[in-house]
Order: structure tokens, then C-alpha cells, then sequence
């Protein structure tokens, strides 16, 4: 393992993680605010990644494709909110991880309906093709470069609204102690509409930036939901700041993970089970690291909610 | 119990097929697995959303005892409990710290862990899986390919973890369980800590789970990642809120109407999860007390 391909291999990471963090960003504050597990959020994220790639078939271009899937998005979370998800919220979580399980199995087969069960493709956009020379001889491609510049951007600005706004701190505020905020007069309800909303657009988002360097099927939400739930826990529930680290820390685990392993092993062991021992350690490092972070803290890094 | 009695009676009334008897095996063992969830998370009020990887590591086990030329009974079915056991001990140690969403999020983490773990056995036949050549061998017969014999085995099983079940739960362990579902302060004040009962109660639930997916490969003859699928949890978790929480018998019967369901709706469409994800999301809002409950209230 060369510097360069370890170079390489961690910009893939913190690409990975800051995706990642436009998932679990939604899901973070949605669990804060009404204290509603969504296991159906992936699907926001499988949703943005269909749309984009079909609407960069028809329209033949990635940016009015990107201008066009984040409303469409933004109005399939709101639809599924005012669908199933708002008679959840007074409901034990035990209903709620059931219900969004079924909208779960709803969507992934309603997409294997409308798409078929082949991945799709969707191509780079010309502008961002290429690579950048990050140093002599050592290329990056530019398409992913620009995911990572457009992620931390977002996650940027995410942190601005939510730590220098009053609509940042009433969000603040609903993930600590809700009734309270209630209470106090703020329109829980649409606070959370929005909150909602905003979530599934970055999800969204999220998938149509992933679509052009992941094969689009109907199983992606989920794979990236349950990496979203790892980093949301690690994070601390509710709290952006613990889900940014994690979300890098958790890319970085993944992508580092899966291609050091197998040479790690190889000092220890045969080629050949090598790869294989080391596939399989790779694989699970990152609920290693999960369980042994809830180990050492078992809110979290951020805990949030006191009490 | 009628439930029990239906399944006696039902190879000799007409069911005795190939077809339904296999149906009818597949219910019987999901409601294994499911019993032993719904001591967790009706006992506990622990919701676990990893319960397959008990039934992968049970099955896995299975075959890596296979492919090493051990199929005798009385070696493959103890060391398939006990490996989903220690599985569940390690791995509910390490979940049972945290509460509420921490543990459903955990539970998932840890088997989609397995999940991926299995998918990478390539000896085993990675994501492909691996077909077995012939049944567990019982005292070096071939017993369990007679299916009537495997479905009053299934049976007698079945009874057998629900009588042990329903002891446990009326038991002193199983009244600590409960208190603490209700009020863990409590419980903590009377001088009774939560955790070891609850680490107990998730053990034994990843040893039943272990019987059944080892039960499950001897009855499709053939092992996957796909056993382990967090689906297959969420399926499991729906088979118990179906039938009921409040009785150890809902499982059963909620991994019943589960699989019949199933098997109705996908011999009317290919698309039969479009009609099956918004019943689940319906069950969830308005079944309250499952199916035993809805026949409670007629009764």
C-alpha cells in the first residue's frame, strides 16, 4: 500500500462520509425533534438517486436534473409525512419501526415496478469530468472531488442555520426538550414539517450526487440507511455537530477498512485467506467501532437530550 | 390451544401435500424464532431489529459442520444453540447498555454484521449460498427427510419452547423482566438490577433463534446471506406485533398468518410487497393487541 493509493483511499473516505451525513443529517434531527425513528428515510436517499438518473435520461442534463429531483423529493417526504408518518408521533417506537418498515417494502418494490430490478446508470456530467492533479503523477477524479466540496458546502450551511439562526435554535430547542418548546408557543408541528421536509431533500440530494459513481438499484436506500443509524448513534441522537464527525469517521472506516484489511492480513496470513479474512474484518469494523464507542459512551459522543 | 391442535390435525385433513407441509414447516419454524423474540420484546420490552443473525449464525453453523462432514444430530443442533447463544451474549452485553432507539439501531448494526460476514465466507458459498446434500442425520438416520415425522418434530419442538417459555415468563426472572419494561428505576430501587435478566432474556432468545435457522436449513437444504437480511428481522418483529404481544402464542400465530399471507399474495402478483407494505404500516396503526387480541375482543 502506497502513500498515493492511501491518499487516494482516505478523499474516497471523507467522500463517503460526508454522503453519509446528508442521510443521517434528516434522520438526526428528525429522531431529536419528535422522537420518531424513520427506517423509511433511505428510501429518500434510493428516491433522489431514481430520479436524477431518469431525469438526466430524458433531459439529457445532470444540473436540471439535480434542480428537478430535490423538490420532487422534498414532496415525496412531505407526502409520505402527511401519508403514514404523522399518525405516528405519539406512537411507541415499536409501531413506528414497523410502519416505516412497510413503507419501506412499499417503495423499494414500487421502484422495482417503475425501474425494473437493473441498476441504472447515470453519467457524469461533462463539466465536472476529468481529474485534478493532486500531486505529481497522482490524479483524483474531479466528479468526486466536487461531491465532497458540495457536502461539506451543504454541511456548511447546515451548521450555520442550525447554530446562527432563530429557526436553528428552535430546532436546537425541540431536540432537547420538545413539550417544552411547545409550550412555549412554536408550532411544534409545522416546526417539524420543515424539519422534515428539509431532511428528505438532503437525502435526496444526497442520491442524486451518488448516482453517477454507485450502481442505482432498488436495495442502495437501505445499505445507506443502516450506515446513517450507525453514525446517528455513534454521533449522539439529535445532535448535527456529532453526526458530521461520525458520518467522516464512519466513511473513513468503511473505505480505509475495505481495502487495508486484506494487507494487513497478509502479514499474518496466505494470499488467499488473507483476502478473505480480510473482506470479512472489513465488513464488520464498522459496528466494531460502533459497539466500541457505545462501549466507552453509551449516548454517544454528542449526547443531546439531558435526562 | 387451538393453534397447537390445528397444526396436529391439519397433515391429516387434507394438508398432508408436499406444498403445504413445507408451508406449514416454514411457519412453525419462523414462530420458533418469533417466540423467542416476543420474550424479548413482549417479556423485556427490549426491541431487537437483529433477531435473524441468530438465525443465520444457527444455520451458518449448520453448514460449516457440514462442510466439515458432521451432520449428526446430536452435535449440529447443540452447537448451532450454542453458537447463536454466545453470539447473543457477546454481542446483547455490549447492546443491553443502551435503551429505547440506541438498542433497535444496535441490534440492526450487529446483524447486518453478521449479514456481511456471511456474505464474505466464500468456503461457504459467499452471497451465493451453499446447498446442503441431504438432512441432519438423527442418531445416523435420515429421519428428518420424512416430512411427516419433521412436522410433528416442528410440532413437539414448538410446544415445547412454548410451555418453557410461558414458565419463564410466570417465573421470578420473568417478573423482574416485566417490572422492568414498566419502571427499570423501580426496580433498580427494590435492589434488583435490570441488566444480567435482560442479557439472560436476549440469550435465550439468540438460542432459540439458533435452533430455528438451523431447523430453517434443514428445511430448504440450503443456506444464505439472505437468512440473516435485516428484512428477515423486520418480518420476524411484524410476525410478533401480527399475532399479539401480550402471549407467547402470538408469535405462533402471527408467523402463521404471516407466511400464508405471503404465500397468498405471491401466487396473485409478483408485486405482492405493494400490497404487503401498506397492510404492515395499517397492522402497526391500527391492530392494536394483534390478531389474539382482535380474537379476544370478539370472544
Amino acid at each position: 500500500m502506497s502513500t498515493q493509493l492511501l491518499l487516494i483511499q482516505s478523499l474516497n473516505g471523507l467522500q463517503f462520509g460526508v454522503l453519509l451525513f446528508l442521510v443521517a443529517a434528516g434522520l438526526t434531527l428528525v429522531f431529536g425533534v419528535m422522537d420518531f425513528i424513520n427506517l423509511a428515510h433511505g428510501v429518500q436517499y434510493m428516491l433522489g438517486a431514481y430520479l436524477g438518473a431518469s431525469l438526466a435520461a430524458a433531459t439529457g442534463s445532470f444540473w436540471l436534473a439535480l434542480v428537478l429531483a430535490l423538490p420532487a423529493t422534498l414532496l415525496a417526504g412531505l407526502a409520505l409525512e402527511w401519508l403514514v408518518f404523522r399518525h405516528l408521533y405519539g406512537r411507541d417506537h415499536l409501531a413506528q419501526v414497523l410502519a416505516t418498515f412497510g413503507v419501506i417494502l412499499s417503495l423499494n418494490q414500487l421502484v422495482r415496478m417503475v425501474w425494473g430490478s437493473a441498476p441504472l446508470q447515470m453519467p457524469t456530467p461533462a463539466l465536472l469530468e476529468g481529474s485534478i492533479p493532486l500531486m505529481p503523477g497522482l490524479n483524483y477524479p474531479l466528479y468526486r472531488a466536487a461531491i465532497l466540496v458540495a457536502g461539506l458546502a451543504t454541511a456548511g450551511l447546515l451548521w450555520l442555520v442550525v447554530e446562527r439562526t432563530r429557526l436553528g435554535a428552535l430546532v436546537r430547542a425541540g431536540a432537547t426538550n420538545a413539550p417544552m418548546v411547545a409550550a412555549l408557543g412554536v408550532d411544534i408541528h409545522r416546526l417539524f414539517m420543515l424539519v422534515f421536509g428539509c431532511g428528505a431533500m438532503l437525502a435526496g440530494f444526497a442520491g442524486v450526487m451518488a448516482a453517477p459513481i454507485l450502481s442505482v438499484d432498488p436495495g442502495m436506500g437501505d445499505t445507506v440507511l443502516i450506515l446513517a443509524f450507525v453514525v446517528i448513534v455513534i454521533g449522539g441522537i439529535g445532535s448535527v455537530r456529532g453526526a458530521f464527525i461520525a458520518a467522516l469517521l464512519v466513511g473513513l472506516i468503511e473505505t480505509l477498512g475495505r481495502s487495508l484489511m486484506p494487507d494487513v492480513m497478509r502479514l499474518v496470513l496466505a494470499p488467499s485467506p488473507a483476502r478473505q479474512t480480510g473482506a470479512a474484518l472489513a465488513s464488520m469494523l464498522v459496528y466494531v467501532a460502533m459497539a466500541g464507542i457505545l462501549a466507552w459512551r453509551p449516548r454517544g459522543l454528542f449526547p443531546v437530550r439531558a435526562g | 390451544m387451538a393453534i397447537f391442535a390445528a397444526l396436529a390435525l391439519a397433515p391429516l385433513v387434507g394438508f398432508g401435500a408436499g406444498h403445504s407441509l413445507s408451508l406449514l414447516a416454514r411457519a412453525m419454524i419462523l414462530g420458533l424464532g418469533a417466540l423467542g423474540l416476543n420474550l424479548l420484546v413482549g417479556g423485556a420490552g427490549l426491541i431487537s431489529l437483529g433477531h435473524a443473525a441468530s438465525f443465520g449464525i444457527g444455520a451458518y453453523a449448520l453448514v460449516m459442520l457440514d462442510a466439515a462432514g458432521q451432520t449428526d444430530a446430536g452435535v449440529v443442533f447443540p452447537v448451532a444453540v450454542l453458537a447463536a447463544a454466545l453470539f447473543a451474549l457477546l454481542t446483547g452485553a455490549v447492546a443491553i447498555r443502551t435503551a429505547g432507539v440506541n438498542f433497535i439501531m444496535i441490534t440492526l448494526a450487529f446483524g447486518q454484521m453478521a449479514f456481511f460476514t456471511a456474505a464474505s465466507l466464500s468456503a461457504y458459498g459467499g452471497d451465493d449460498g451453499y446447498t446442503l446434500y441431504g438432512r441432519t442425520r438423527l442418531f445416523g438416520t435420515r429421519l428428518l427427510e420424512n416430512r411427516w415425522f419433521f412436522h410433528y418434530l416442528l410440532l413437539a419442538l414448538l410446544v415445547l419452547a412454548w410451555v418453557v417459555g410461558r414458565r419463564l415468563l410466570a417465573s421470578r426472572f420473568g417478573r423482574v423482566l416485566r417490572a422492568a419494561r414498566e419502571n427499570p428505576l423501580r426496580v433498580q430501587a427494590i435492589g434488583f438490577s435490570p441488566t444480567p435478566y435482560r442479557l439472560l432474556a436476549y440469550t435465550l432468545a439468540g438460542a432459540l433463534g439458533g435452533l430455528a435457522g438451523a431447523l430453517l436449513a434443514n428445511a430448504t437444504e440450503f443456506v444464505a446471506p439472505s437468512f440473516i437480511a435485516w428484512q428477515r428481522s423486520g418480518d420476524l418483529l411484524f410476525m410478533v406485533i401480527l399475532g399479539g404481544l401480550g402471549e407467547l402464542h402470538g408469535a405462533i400465530l402471527g408467523a402463521l398468518a404471516f407466511v400464508l399471507l405471503e404465500e397468498y399474495l405471491a401466487e396473485l402478483t409478483p408485486h405482492w410487497r405493494l400490497i404487503f407494505g401498506p397492510l404492515l404500516v395499517l397492522v402497526a396503526l391500527y391492530l392494536k393487541g394483534g390478531l389474539l387480541g382482535l380474537v379476544q375482543r370478539r370472544g
